[in-house]
């Protein structure tokens, strides 16, 4: 079977890849057109069902759901993105200092990394947040830097394990140095395991981010997110469920789809797993 | 064995340490004078100097570490600005929420998870089977404040079975604290049944493949003993050390759910908090949470081992 066919043949990476271009597309669309201005208000058109005019409806200000939504999606994959890209840099980056110097460095990284992982996501995020104050950027820094022992650990075993390969100890003959072999040599072979884990974090992020705009930690009023939209539907929920639904819906969607594409490039990228699943 | 925990007795304070520093240190860089934020920007220098003497903030920095690690060994958190009362007591007074609240959502998570892992396992590859897995990752995939708002709608709003948020209360009867727990628990407790319920089919699987159950098999046990008998308890082994590991995520799940149906547990005491520059309680707080995780994390690797007696550690 061929790479591509593999690609083809995985259903979860199909449905994920599918899901995750939705919210992809939803959110370059909005970059240049959303079917209303997405903070307009219009009290009297306020808490509107779904219907021709706003397919979504429309929230307690009457500002249109659906074009709210597709602005969000910026917001949420931004986040995901950032957040994955500080995870991923420095885990990568301690776990394979961790792994190349070994002794103390190793275990006294290791130990940070430890203690940084006590920490979830939103717990990290009150900590920041309460000193720096809330903000889309300083979520973006929490929930990456939650997720960066996650990649320290992932590069520093595969790191260890790597590098008594033959192609490691062949550079090594012919003279490379530790940090090129490294850096040229060890590196590239951990990159799908390291892709694979980005996928499942990027999901995880969204989750954390749609959470921390909720508690009113993340992305802050008048710029649309799918957390704090659910937030303000909750007090209106009595007089129309709309607004409690779609955002929420928008939020399973995206998470939905990262995760398949996850665990599709896993059966695909790892044959070990695939093995296992057999 | 015994070297193995005290080695990783001693891995166990050095991460607690990191963490109080990690705590300590943020709380530290607090732009502003934090005796400012407790009185505002109208307070008089003197009082602002005596809050500020109270607090040890004329102290070098390293010995007010050692005096707050100090005050931590005697279970003093701190005090709070707001309430006027130990951090250690509000914690306290706020577990009687949170507590309960988390065991409801593990007892949800077990009551769901695994009967739906099982059926899974012993239907591989069935619509049953597939049907449940396609429930796991839905499950996973929905954010559980979201779903918490989608119960207060279908039970609370529309039904009016339950309230759509506030406690009653311990000291009105437990029945009536229970109601106001019980939609919070199953918010949280389905979205950590989605992974139990991924992890029990996959353990059942894999021990089901064991040649023991071949042999139990091939004497001629009923599948009912085979299943629940020989390959059960040692597929649970490992769903145990997972349920465990989620304790950490529950937590931190109290925090949201708290918020969404109004309890006054620990994670809407901390949320407060940050809104009112409450900065001890928030200390206070985030440090016991990561303790209690990584607590957890160390009783579950033990419990691991003295479940599996196979399992030997060097």
């Amino acid at each position: 079977m061929t790479k591509r066919s593999r690609y083809l043949a995985s259903r979860p990476f199909a449905i994920g890849l599918s899901l995750g271009g939705l919210v992809l597309l939803m959110a370059a669309v909005s970059l240049f057109y959303t079917p209303y201005d997405p903070n307009k208000m219009e009290i009297p058109a306020r808490l509107q069902g779904p219907g021709p005019a706003h397919p979504f409806g429309t929230d307690q200000f009457g500002r249109d759901i659906l074009s709210r939504v597709m602005k969000g999606a910026i917001n949420s994959l931004a986040v995901g993105l950032i957040a994955v890209g500080i995870g991923m840099s420095l885990g990568v980056l301690l776990g394979v200092l961790a792994g190349y110097y070994g002794s103390w460095l190793d275990e006294a990284l290791m130990r940070l990394m430890d203690a940084i992982y006590g920490f979830p996501a939103v717990l990290l995020a009150i900590l920041i947040t309460s000193v720096l104050g809330p903000g889309i950027e300083k979520s973006m820094i929490a929930i990456g830097l939650s997720y960066a022992p996650l990649f320290a650990r992932l590069a520093r075993g595969n790191f260890l394990s790597l590098k008594e390969r033959e192609f490691a100890l062949a550079a090594k003959a012919v003279g490379r140095s530790g940090l090129a072999i490294a850096w040229r040599h060890i590196l590239p072979n951990t990159f799908p395991i390291l892709i694979i884990q980005a996928t499942v974090c990027f999901a995880l992020a969204i989750l954390a981010e749609a959470g921390l705009s909720y508690l009113g930690l993340g992305t802050q009023p008048p710029d649309p997110s799918w957390g704090r939209m659910l937030k303000e539907a909750q007090a209106y929920m009595n007089l129309s469920p709309w607004p409690a639904v779609f955002p929420g819906l928008a939020i399973m969607i995206a998470v939905l789809g990262f995760n398949l594409l996850g665990d599709g490039l896993r059966d695909i990228l790892d044959p070990r797993i695939k093995f296992l699943k057999r | 064995m015994q070297a193995y925990v005290l080695r990783r007795l001693g891995v166990l304070i050095l991460t607690l340490l990191l963490i109080s520093i990690i705590v300590f240190l943020v709380m530290r860089v607090i732009p502003g004078d934090p005796a400012q934020i407790i009185l505002g920007t109208e307070a008089n220098p003197e009082i602002l100097a005596q809050v500020r003497e109270r607090l040890g903030l004329d102290r070098p920095l390293l010995a007010q570490y050692l005096d707050w690690l100090r005050g931590l060994f005697t279970g003093d958190l701190g005090w709070s600005f707001h309430y006027d009362l130990p951090v250690a007591s509000l914690i306290a007074s706020r577990l009687l929420v949170t507590g309960p609240l988390a065991a409801l959502a593990l007892l949800v998570t077990i009551i769901i998870a695994i009967p739906l892992g099982i059926y899974a396992a012993t239907h591989h590859n069935r619509p049953g089977d597939w049907g449940i897995m396609i429930f796991s990752q839905l499950g996973i995939s929905i954010p559980e404040f979201w779903l918490g708002i989608l119960l207060i709608l279908l039970f609370a709003v529309y039904a009016r079975w339950f309230p759509a948020g506030g406690f009653t209360g311990w000291g009105e009867g437990p029945l009536g604290a229970l109601r106001s727990l019980l939609l919070p628990a199953l918010a949280l407790g389905f979205v950590r049944a989605a992974v139990i319920t991924r992890m029990t089919r996959s353990s059942l699987l894999e021990v089901l493949g064991e040649e023991y159950v071949r042999t139990a098999r091939g004497k001629g046990l009923a599948e009912r003993v085979v299943i629940y008998k020989h390959a059960l308890r040692n597929s649970l082994i490992s769903v145990v050390t997972v349920l465990g590991l989620q304790l950490g995520g529950l937590l931190a799940g109290t925090i949201i759910i708290e918020s969404v149906f109004y309890l006054p547990g620990m994670g809407r005491l901390v949320i407060l908090a940050i809104s009112q520059r409450d900065l001890p309680v928030v200390q206070g707080i985030v440090l016991f949470i990561a303790a209690v995780i990584i607590l957890v994390n160390f009783l579950v690797d033990l419990l691991y081992g003295l479940l599996d007696p196979r399992i030997r550690y060097d």
